[in-house]
């Protein structure tokens, strides 16, 4: 089979899609993780350093109760610590927000791999662990194609969907969601029209610790069931760029996670489909960052981050 | 006060690390001494530890060098790995030459190598606007894979690990000093000596003059008839120059080839080193002899059962407290106000 047909034929299987879906969900956890936090003015790049530890927590929690709910909380919790850290120096003591998260993803990577020969006796992967369970729809078993989609996906799946939907009506529908867009946009305007923007600022960058710790759960405890030292892989570095391709919006990052979760989904399939040799498939795992890399730079240039962005405001 | 600041943050993230070793179990101090042995204690420990320091400087510049022009560099994992592919495949493929002629010329692979991989990410910034920090994370992404490629596919030999054959003996850089199964590699003075030509290059021409003009006020400069574009592409080069003769110096002075997983995060080492050195050519030499001492420490630590990644940790916590310096430099102010009023 010739690349091009190989192609041809991944796009018509439901593995493909179901693999779309697998691979799409932390992203787009993450990416809107992203959103709250910018649309307030605060960059967070942390984010995969917060699906590192959330991860990480989301492992330890289990193994320790055997209960991987019990896991999921202490995830959060590791994200929304790490979040208020991230908060605290950047909006309370005006702190570069690049260099601090860049900080927090070094102590999620050396805290995770510090207490995984303590804690699993081993480094590298922890041990399995018992994972959130699936959602099975057996109505749809019969169902030719969307039945071999939906058959059996992690609730995670479907949970970043609905995230989606509350995200959007939060950030476009609401009276918090138009003060965080101002505060973003204009604090200092926001500021003498009553908005305290130092709380909607916490706000935003704690809710990015919960979202990005979902997607860090999902991925040990919701899919692998197993903590590995290399997790999220930069997954929070795409989710990032799916951010901005979706114009920090919540619906936009969910089809541009989409689309790189298709582009990871077409990786593996024509993995297994293509007859090539072995290092040539390794070189398709470069795919997924290509495709950031040509989105990222074709399309950014159409899109407007929140004005003040990045931008620590300081009450006069 | 600037040179209080780092000092204050690396005592602070020690502080902080001893209670995690705490934590395990440990004992800190015993911890910290078996890590002040394995880093200064002997000539073979110093001989590791400055062969350590050698890419560090290199990482530390090319991080530092893009902040004075404003330009986040987080790609110089990505540039040190392209730097020393094209070291390779130029040091491989020499056949009889001198040394004279040889060494050189490695090197030039390894600048231009790096200078090319960062380049890509400075003319999509200036071009497009695509935001460095993601085009240089990703472009690392691509450099460990087209690494792992490279010593599985066109350049694998032999058995084990995936690795690339030797270079040619000409292009290797002879070491100053074998101590044991250590070295002292002579790069560390091409490192030195590339560290003085940054700082004269920031301080003393005109071209420094504009880079650091664009960091310190975009908008302004370009009033002032100095081109954006030309200076972002510009900086970033240099930047990914410097950590490709970063990973240059790993294969000809220690490696002499290349293997999967080639930097092991020099270049990420890199951002904490510019940070610590607060992006001076000068303070990058200090802040790269700190983390070299803190790794080659490390590893002697895990003899006490205490995991080497701690490390990373205080590198994070340095790095942290940097960013947040006005908490440091609170503390600092409110120490120095406490200490003048029991003087008085």
């Amino acid at each position: 089979m010739n690349i091009f047909q190989a192609i041809i034929y991944s796009f018509s299987t439901p593995i493909f899609y179901k693999l779309m879906l697998l691979s799409a969900t932390p992203l787009i956890f993450a990416a809107l993780g992203g959103v709250f936090s910018e649309v307030t003015g605060v960059t967070n790049i942390a984010l995969e350093g917060i699906m590192k530890i959330s991860a990480f927590s989301a492992v330890v929690f289990t193994f320790y109760t055997g209960n991987p709910w019990i896991g999921l909380i202490g995830a959060l919790i590791s994200g929304l610590i790490f979040a208020w850290l991230h908060a605290y120096v950047s909006i309370r003591w005006s702190a570069d927000q690049i260099v601090s998260a860049t900080a927090l993803i070094l102590i999620a990577s050396g805290l995770s791999a510090f207490l995984m020969e303590p804690i699993f006796g081993q480094s590298g992967q922890s041990d399995f662990v018992s994972k959130i369970p699936k959602l099975k729809m057996d109505f749809l078993k019969d169902v030719p194609f969307i039945g071999q989609i939906f058959d059996e996906l992690s609730i995670f799946v479907y949970l970043a969907f609905i995230a989606v939907a509350l995200s959007w009506f939060l950030i476009y529908k609401t009276p918090l969601g138009l003060r965080m867009r101002a505060v973003g946009e204009n604090p200092k305007s926001a500021d003498t029209l009553g908005v305290n923007v130092f709380r909607i600022r916490y706000f935003g960058v704690l809710m990015s610790g919960i979202l990005a710790a979902l997607g860090g759960a999902y991925l040990s405890i919701g899919e692998l069931g197993q903590f590995q030292e290399n997790m999220p892989s930069g997954k929070g570095f795409i989710a990032l760029a799916a951010m901005i391709l979706g114009n920090w919006n919540p619906v936009g990052a969910m089809w541009a996670a989409l689309l790189f979760g298709a582009s990871d989904a077409l990786n593996i399939q024509l993995q297994s489909i293509l007859d090539i040799p072995s290092e040539m498939k390794a070189l398709l795992n470069l795919l997924p960052f290509v495709i950031t890399i040509i989105v990222v730079s074709g399309f950014v240039g159409k899109t407007r981050a929140p004005a003040a962005d990045g931008i620590p405001y300081e009450k006069e | 006060m600037s040179i209080l600041v780092p000092v204050t943050s690396v005592i602070i993230a020690l502080l902080i690390a001893a209670v995690v070793i705490l934590l395990i179990g440990k004992n800190p101090l015993n911890a910290y001494w078996v890590m002040l042995k394995g880093a200064f204690g002997g000539k073979a420990a110093w001989a590791a530890n400055i062969s350590k320091m050698m890419p560090l400087v290199l990482t530390g510049l090319a991080v530092g060098f893009g902040f004075r022009a404003g330009i986040f560099n987080i790609g110089a994992e990505g540039q040190l790995m392209m730097g020393a592919i094209f070291a390779t495949f130029v040091g491989i493929n020499l056949g009889n030459v001198s040394p004279i002629v040889a060494i050189p010329i490695t090197m030039l692979a390894g600048i231009l190598g790096g200078a090319f991989w960062a380049s890509i990410a400075g003319y999509l910034k200036a071009a497009t606007g695509a935001h460095e920090v993601i085009t240089t994370i990703m472009l690392n992404w691509i450099a460990v894979y087209l690494t792992n490629y490279f010593v599985v596919g066109p350049l694998a030999v032999g058995q084990g690990v995936p690795k690339s054959p030797e270079i040619a003996q000409s292009a290797q850089l002879p070491p100053l000093m074998t101590v044991q199964a250590n070295t002292l590699p002579s790069g560390i003075i091409v490192s030195i000596v590339a560290a003085i030509l940054v700082y004269i290059l920031l301080d003393k021409t005109t071209t420094g003059y504009e880079i650091k003009a664009v960091g310190y006020n975009p908008y302004a400069s370009e009033a002032g008839a100095i081109s954006l574009k030309k200076n972002i592409v510009l900086t970033m080069a240099i930047s990914g120059a410097l950590a490709g003769l970063a990973g240059a110096m790993e294969v000809m002075a220690v490696h002499h080839r290349i293997f999967g997983d080639f930097s092991g995060g020099k270049g990420f080492d890199g951002i904490s080193i510019a940070l610590i050195g607060q992006n001076n050519p000068i303070g990058i030499i200090f802040a790269a002899f700190l983390i070299s001492s803190l790794r080659t420490g490390s590893n002697a630590m895990q003899f006490a059962k205490v995991p080497d990644d701690i490390v990373t940790i205080i590198q994070g916590i340095i790095i942290f407290l940097v960013a947040a310096d006005r908490i440091v430099r609170t503390l600092l102010a409110k120490m120095a106000i406490s200490k003048g009023g029991e003087t008085k």
